[in-house]
């Protein structure tokens, strides 16, 4: 039987040699392209699977008022979806639409936090998951409007109308639960304290998002956690609820390692697009 | 038509007091009843019926279409489907509303429904199978439901026909959307074609049921009508419907599952063989093939919405105490 290449002792010169070496390595001419694909399709992955789970409540609301906002939300969040997913695939320039990449990417190339990926919970868990979302999502897209690359200024622009209602909803919402009743407060607080160690990793930084603060595109987000922690600590105070003392942060998701629950959000959300290629609808 | 075999209460009018010849005489002169005004309470309680009886239909219906949300097979098919689903919801709150005036709150007239005392239109209590039934939903469920619903912007009763006018509006831009998704799949691949007649297949008698029994078997009819709040007989609307409807499916190049369908010179329209009534009052009964998933869907969204709803009163109260207490010192 022929013997496996030993895994543990790789060529490591010829190892570095494609890797150009520690230190003096050049970037490729299209390395931030890349990186600004990359973060595109975060942008609109985050967007994208949030809206989808609000979207599971459509039909299921606790009374047709809220039936009617979570669905709004979903709305707004999958359009702009859209919107940013056709925007990284022009940058990318391999001639993929907004669907194409939503609906014919594998786990593996989603690029969204693991927060949006989770499943809805009750109502109560879905607001507070909306809330420590909305709170970083308003904050990034203030810094967005500000971009130096015009397309993502304009999108997030229009996108910030949306999630400034969202917050403002969201926040309201977690407040009048948390004050509510004692069982609501007691699903609340397991709610902030069963979602906090995913919402950290929106505060992550890597090096695409160094790349884009470096090139003015977006905000880091390490340095969106000072006003994210300002929003949430206020609105918690008035909610009654403690937020948890860990910083501990679940990551992985913006790089592509997901939970076990985006491959089953995909199969049901691809399944039309996979089981008849190339269809039109 | 989202309102069936809505049983009526009236006199004859022989037996009329002068008060109810007098309201009847607004009728027929075209009037708008408004809420605050006297009515007789069998017109209240008839409208209550079938007002319920269509702000039902409107939440239940969002069941069937909600369950492809989540499957629609492109961002803005997604987000179609997801705006009508919502208007649905909407319809529904703009129908309890127009229920209200009328003395009767929305969380009773949920809980009739819950408990199973109060229907819903037969149309939902069928499944959708596959995407092309987001399209016939929409062509053939909406579009019976606008044949009903037009005539019905003209009722007595004021709240209701404002409510219809919006409604109304919202409902043709459904029809669209569904004709436009059967119009891709019938112009598409082979297996999306089948999909599209198979979803004909299925959808077409139940639509026709919608319209509610025969005119010779509805025996509530005379008097809502006489009130002004049904506007044609059942016959009447089916037959509307089954002439509109075979040139739009001849169109997408569909055949209606009717193997007796033919038009008939004389009387200027099709001759048509009638639903399976015994089918229809079997789902009526409960026995329909989704009744069981649909009112269990909604008892489990009340039901698992009961504490939230409680925080949020609770809320509201604790709120309003403070603002008090607040203007007190």
């Amino acid at each position: 039987m022929p013997s496996l290449p030993d895994i543990m002792t790789p060529n490591a010169a010829e190892l570095a040699k494609q890797d150009g070496g520690a230190g003096g390595h050049a970037p490729a001419p299209d390395a931030d392209q890349d990186a600004l694909v990359e973060f595109l399709l975060r942008m609109g992955d985050n967007a994208l699977i949030l809206g989808h789970r609000n979207s599971e409540w459509c039909g299921h609301g606790p009374q047709l008022e809220e039936d009617i906002a979570v669905s709004n939300i979903a709305l707004d969040l999958i359009g702009q979806a859209a919107m940013w997913l056709e925007l990284a695939g022009a940058v990318e320039g391999q001639g993929r639409s907004a669907d194409d990449l939503a609906y014919l990417r594998d786990v593996w190339d989603f690029r969204n936090v693991k927060l949006v990926e989770r499943p809805n919970g009750d109502f109560g868990a879905t607001l507070m998951r909306q809330f420590l979302f909305d709170a970083f999502h308003f904050h990034q897209l203030r810094g967005l409007v500000a971009s130096s690359d015009a397309r993502v200024s304009e999108i997030a622009a229009k996108a910030l109308k949306e999630v400034s209602y969202h917050l403002e909803r969201s926040a309201g919402q977690v407040i009048a639960l948390g004050d509510g009743t004692g069982e609501s407060r007691g699903r609340m607080q397991a709610a902030l304290e069963d979602q906090w160690s995913y919402a950290l990793e929106l505060f992550a930084s890597d090096g695409t998002d160094r790349n884009m603060a470096e090139a003015g595109i977006a905000p880091d987000p390490a340095e969106l956690r000072g006003l994210w922690d300002e929003t949430v600590g206020a609105v918690m105070a008035e909610a009654t609820l403690e937020i948890p003392d860990s910083d501990f942060a679940h990551q992985g998701g913006k790089q592509g390692t997901h939970t076990e629950h985006l491959g089953y959000i995909l199969a049901e959300m691809q399944f039309l697009q996979r089981a008849y290629p190339g269809a039109e609808w | 038509m989202y309102a069936q075999l809505v049983k009526s209460e009236g006199t004859s009018r022989e037996e009329m007091s002068p008060e109810e010849i007098a309201f009847q005489e607004r009728i027929d002169r075209n009037e708008k009843i408004e809420p605050k005004e006297w009515m007789p309470e069998g017109y209240r309680k008839t409208l209550i019926r079938q007002i319920g009886q269509h702000a039902h239909s409107e939440i239940v219906g969002q069941l069937p279409e909600g369950n492809w949300i989540t499957r629609a097979p492109t961002l803005e098919r997604k987000q179609i489907l997801l705006a009508k689903v919502q208007d649905e919801a909407g319809h529904g709150l703009y129908l309890y509303c127009a229920a209200e005036t009328l003395g009767v709150s929305r969380d009773e007239l949920l809980e009739r429904l819950h408990s199973g005392d109060m229907k819903y239109s037969s149309i939902f209590n069928y499944p959708t199978l596959t995407w092309a039934d987001m399209g016939a939903v929409g062509w053939l469920v909406d579009g019976a439901a606008i044949m009903n619903q037009v005539p019905l912007q003209r009722t007595s009763y004021g709240p209701y026909s404002r409510a219809m006018i919006r409604i109304c509006k919202e409902e043709s831009f459904h029809q669209r959307q569904g004709y436009a998704i059967m119009m891709k799949m019938a112009n598409g691949t082979p297996a999306q074609k089948k999909m599209a007649q198979d979803a004909l297949n299925r959808l077409w008698y139940p639509s026709l049921m919608m319209f509610g029994p025969s005119d010779k078997d509805s025996v509530h009819s005379a008097q809502s009508m006489a009130w002004k709040i049904k506007m044609n007989t059942n016959d009447e609307l089916r037959q509307k419907f089954v002439d509109q409807t075979v040139p739009q499916a001849e169109y997408l190049g569909l055949t209606v599952p009717d193997p007796d369908l033919k038009w008939n010179e004389e009387k200027g329209g099709y001759d048509f063989t009638e639903p399976d009534w015994d089918e229809f009052y079997q789902v009526l009964k409960g026995n329909g093939p989704c009744n069981k998933e649909r009112l269990g869907a909604r008892v489990k969204a009340w039901e698992d919405g009961a504490w939230y709803r409680e925080a949020m009163t609770a809320h509201a109260k604790k709120k309003a105490a403070r603002r008090s207490a607040v203007a007190a010192e």
